[in-house]
């Protein structure tokens, strides 16, 4: 009896996760088409891109700012037993174009604006109100996932951009004022071993986290149930998946855009 | 005889092995109020949301106007339920949006009328179900349970619908404010020339607002009839429900 139930609960287990990914897909596919697809809601669109980009800003900037200054302060100390100090400006631009910009934005705007959107959609969809869209001629994939998809793609990637400088200026900071390093001679390394192609990378990985963050925060927001306490687990659902997915996402892409 | 606007047949829908629905027959004459009565649970709004198109029924057929909606092009379905303004239990406001906006809601979103224009036709409507302009720029989180219905039945005749739906429209208030909304759904109703279906719990609400009243109960439509019969028919099972009394089949039933 206990190998049957063993075997009953394992079964269940697969029917529910191949359930939730054909879930996935089918919301995937059908966002992004909306997405394409007239009409468009240009003061939704432009509500989400506020709730996602212009209201991430501060944090972002600080998680920026703040890892520029560590990354350099932790390179000063392991690369000065090897007497290679003159590499900090180099690992620090390239870090932080490379990774750590986009990839602790998304975790940082998933957290922030990836948990609004589950709760704002759970809630919605407890109280009926993704259900009254539609009695108004209005398709919900339309009105509310569409705009938040787009938005996500554009907003993340001027995030990104904005970290990457603010990145920069907190290395330089710890490297000039407090390493003792020139402003001049800093700024020479920096820029001398940056090139177009490591801006870029991070600007397309941000785009696709800007995508998977709105896309989590909108699906597990949509399909929530049973009141406050399925909002609130889609609302954490949104979170860890987005977040799990851009370390798992970031991998990948790296192999992509780096590969040799 | 009098057109039928919705006809139902053999509706059916089950969630896993729950039969929440398992065969509905139903007309609804044009012009008509019908009101659904049954226990919680019964499926009564999972009826609704089926006409809707929120839910995909198993089995059956719903015609409007002639036409099986569950089989008609995906278009036409559509066009045939944009006759349909539904007033939702809890109101189902748009609490982004201030209480115009969820008003004009329909209007704005198929882009009929600018946004000054569909404001005045907001506060308009407003009016109609007694609440002042003052109103109009308030978010729905600043309105009483009360004023909630109103803007919600608001919205629901913003789009002048052929047919009205209201699920459990009086539900949550008081006595009075039970009777107020009663009042501004008939007088609604009667002035659009609509179909009406409501589900409720309320039997006073039942005898206001509805011309024919049925009753469904394990699934099908167990007694219809005129509304006004609903408290001296002698149906076991409506006179169990319309009276509130704990022993009678209904029972029986649960117990099973």
């Amino acid at each position: 009896m206990k190998v049957l139930d063993a075997v009953a609960w394992l079964g269940a287990a697969v029917l529910g996760a191949v359930e939730y990914v054909g879930e996935l897909g089918m919301f995937t596919v059908s966002g992004i088409s909306h997405v394409f697809r007239p009409p468009y809601y240009p003061r939704q669109i432009g509500r989400a891109f506020m709730e996602i980009g212009y209201f991430s800003l501060p944090v972002v900037a600080l998680t920026a700012l703040f890892t520029g200054m560590v990354l350099a302060l932790q390179s000063y100390t392991g690369f000065s037993r090897f007497g290679a100090e003159s590499a900090i400006a180099s690992v620090v631009v390239l870090s932080v174009t490379r990774e750590l910009g986009p990839v602790l934005a998304g975790l940082m705007v998933s957290g922030r604006a990836g948990a609004a959107m589950a709760a704002e959609l759970g809630t919605m969809r407890v109280t009926d109100q993704i259900d009254a869209l539609s009695t108004l001629s209005t398709d919900p994939m339309k009105y509310l996932v569409a705009p938040r998809l787009l938005a996500g793609i554009i907003a993340l990637p001027l995030l990104v951009l904005l970290a990457d400088i603010l990145g920069v200026m907190g290395g330089y900071l710890v490297g000039v004022y407090k390493l003792g390093f020139s402003s001049g001679g800093y700024l020479t390394s920096t820029f001398s071993n940056l090139q177009a192609q490591d801006v870029i990378s991070g600007l397309i990985k941000a785009a696709v986290f800007g995508f998977l963050i709105a896309l989590m925060g909108c699906f597990n927001g949509y399909r929530s149930r049973g009141g406050a306490q399925g909002v609130g687990s889609a609302t954490t659902s949104a979170v860890v998946a987005a977040s799990v997915l851009i370390l798992a996402l970031d991998y990948v892409l790296t192999q992509v855009l780096f590969a040799k | 005889m009098s057109e039928i606007k919705i006809r139902i047949r053999g509706l059916k829908k089950y969630f896993g092995a729950k039969k929440v629905l398992d065969g509905i027959d139903l007309d609804i004459e044009t012009g008509t109020g019908m009101v659904v009565i049954g226990g919680s649970g019964t499926g009564k709004s999972v009826l609704l949301k089926s006409i809707l198109g929120l839910v995909t029924p198993d089995a059956g057929s719903i015609e409007i106007d002639g036409v099986d909606v569950l089989k008609a092009p995906r278009g036409q379905a559509r066009e045939l339920r944009q006759q349909i303004g539904m007033l939702f239990q809890n109101g189902a406001l748009f609490d982004s949006l201030p209480v115009w906006e969820n008003v004009a809601f329909g209007l704005l979103a198929q882009k009929k009328v600018s946004r000054a224009k569909a404001r005045d036709v907001a506060v308009e409507i407003l009016a109609q179900v007694g609440l002042g302009v003052d109103v109009a720029g308030l978010s729905p989180s600043e309105l009483s349970g009360g004023m909630q219905k109103r803007v919600g039945l608001a919205r629901a005749i913003a789009a002048r619908p052929a047919i009205m739906f209201f699920d459990e429209p009086t539900t949550g208030l008081d006595p009075i404010m039970g009777a107020v909304i009663d009042e501004l759904i008939v007088d609604c109703v009667k002035k659009l020339g609509s179909t009406s279906i409501a589900i409720t719990h309320d039997m006073a609400s039942a005898q206001r607002i509805g011309d024919k009243a049925a009753m469904l109960y394990e699934g099908r439509i167990s007694w219809s009839g005129p509304a006004a019969e609903l408290l001296t028919t002698p149906d076991t099972v409506v006179d169990q429900f319309t009276h509130g009394r704990a022993h009678g089949p209904i029972k029986m039933a649960l117990r099973k």
